[in-house]
């Protein structure tokens, strides 16, 4: 039984696991949420996530959600085929791996998302976007950016040489952020940029960007 | 293997976080005390074991990491096979994982903002903003419900065993039952006996005594 993916197309957090999915070449079924009409928030959508939120990844048995679990899952699973995201022959590497997986929810996710929020989904709810959360996180941003940027100068993405799920993890906000008047922070930094069109650049994000239609492109 | 080595700071929820893996798994240790009060942790050498600046970060050998989760993942999955297993594999470790994660991006951000403004702002003499403490308040209640209504069908979070996806859990969580915010977790029966389980595991104890021995 294939695995299904249920979520949105423009979704950020769909789009993190869809990228994954299609990095380790796994076969999937997409299964589309009606967030307006609030199917995430009633009873159904509710026992495949208590926090009705998408994606939620089944397989077979298994319901799983949040981004970040369903593709540590995948690659786990699927550690054997595909692209070598978490390079699990390696314990030194795997680790790093994981402080690059935390670096980006702890510190990145939490500037961008805010930021990507007040562009894309505030006027979708009638409301203008609010320039103090842009300026704030734009900020912060800016400061994790910074120490992006000594990374990217001494390794070519953020865990070492190689991409890795660390990487995968950034390409979803900061595509939308890309699309933004804050795609400075990205285009001011020489290395951080190169790194941004090194990763996104990759077909299994190609496939999945084409989808990522929130901006009315 | 060689030795590890935390440097970190006893009150630091972080920190704490590590250590209680540390001693869940038997490990031995060297803990470094940084001093934050003269801002060590913003500086060399400091920052080269962790360019954000913040605690805690472990050493072994060559071997460099921080981010507190990051951490307690490597030393539950790949080093030592002593005391407690803390993770699982295949499909198990995929429900610990969602769990992790929960903690992570539904409990921490909150717990985090309550405990800053409860527990720490006090501390260094600056006023708690009653606003952020309803508004926080209010979405840990949402949170607790769905833990409640998870833990009345699973002995703990990421199934029947104790794994990182409770531990994760304990830091903030002992700072928050000193708080007004002890009446959401005593509230919520499922919520309350879990708390009680794994506040009383000896190698929280453990973590717990290093703090007064400050």
């Amino acid at each position: 039984m294939a695995l299904k993916l249920y979520g949105t197309s423009v979704s950020a957090s769909t789009s993190r696991a869809m990228t994954c999915l299609y990095e380790k070449g796994v076969e999937f079924e997409f299964v589309s949420v009606n967030l307006f009409a609030g199917e995430h928030k009633q009873p159904p959508f509710l026992a495949k996530n208590p926090f009705g939120q998408i994606p939620v990844l089944e397989d077979g048995d298994l319901t799983l959600f949040e981004s970040r679990a369903i593709t540590a899952y995948v690659a786990e699973k699927f550690k054997e085929t595909g692209y070598d995201l978490m390079r699990h022959n390696n314990v030194e590497e795997a680790a790093l791996v994981k402080v690059w997986v935390e670096v980006e929810g702890q510190r990145y996710n939490p500037a961008i998302a805010p930021i990507v929020y007040q562009f894309f989904v505030a006027p979708l709810q009638g409301k203008s976007p609010v320039q103090t959360i842009i300026d704030e996180n734009s900020e912060k941003l800016a400061k994790v950016l910074d120490i992006y940027e000594a990374k990217l100068s001494t390794s070519k993405y953020l865990a070492g040489d190689f991409y890795s799920l660390a990487d995968l993890h950034h390409l979803p906000y900061t595509f939308y952020l890309m699309e933004t008047p804050v795609a400075s922070v990205i285009n001011e930094r020489p290395h951080v940029k190169a790194w941004w069109e090194d990763i996104s650049s990759r077909p299994a994000f190609q496939k999945v960007a084409a989808g990522m239609t929130f901006g009315g492109k | 293997m060689a030795a590890i080595k935390v440097h970190g700071h006893v009150i630091s929820t972080a920190t704490q976080r590590v250590l209680a893996t540390l001693y869940e798994r038997e490990l031995e240790f060297e803990f470094v005390a940084v001093n934050m009060g003269a801002g060590e942790h913003k500086k060399e050498p400091f920052i080269s074991l962790n360019p954000f600046g913040q605690l805690p970060a472990l050493e072994q050998g060559d071997l460099k990491l921080f981010e507190s989760r990051a951490i307690t993942q490597y030393i539950a999955h790949w080093y030592g096979d002593k005391g407690t297993k803390l993770v699982a594999t295949g499909p198990k470790m995929a429900t610990v994982s969602v769990w992790m994660e929960v903690e992570a991006h539904q409990f921490d951000p909150v717990a985090s903002k309550l405990n800053w403004e409860l527990t720490f702002k006090p501390m260094f003499g600056l006023t708690t903003d009653a606003a952020v403490v309803e508004e926080n308040e209010a979405k840990l209640v949402k949170v607790l419900d769905i833990y409640e209504a998870r833990l009345s069908r699973s002995k703990y979070l990421g199934g029947d065993d104790f794994t990182l996806a409770d531990l994760h859990h304990l830091p903030n969580t002992a700072c928050l039952l000193r708080t007004q915010c002890k009446k959401l977790f005593d509230e919520r029966p499922h919520v309350s006996a879990w708390v009680a389980d794994i506040m009383a595991r000896p190698a929280w104890s453990k973590v717990i005594a290093m703090q007064t021995k400050q």
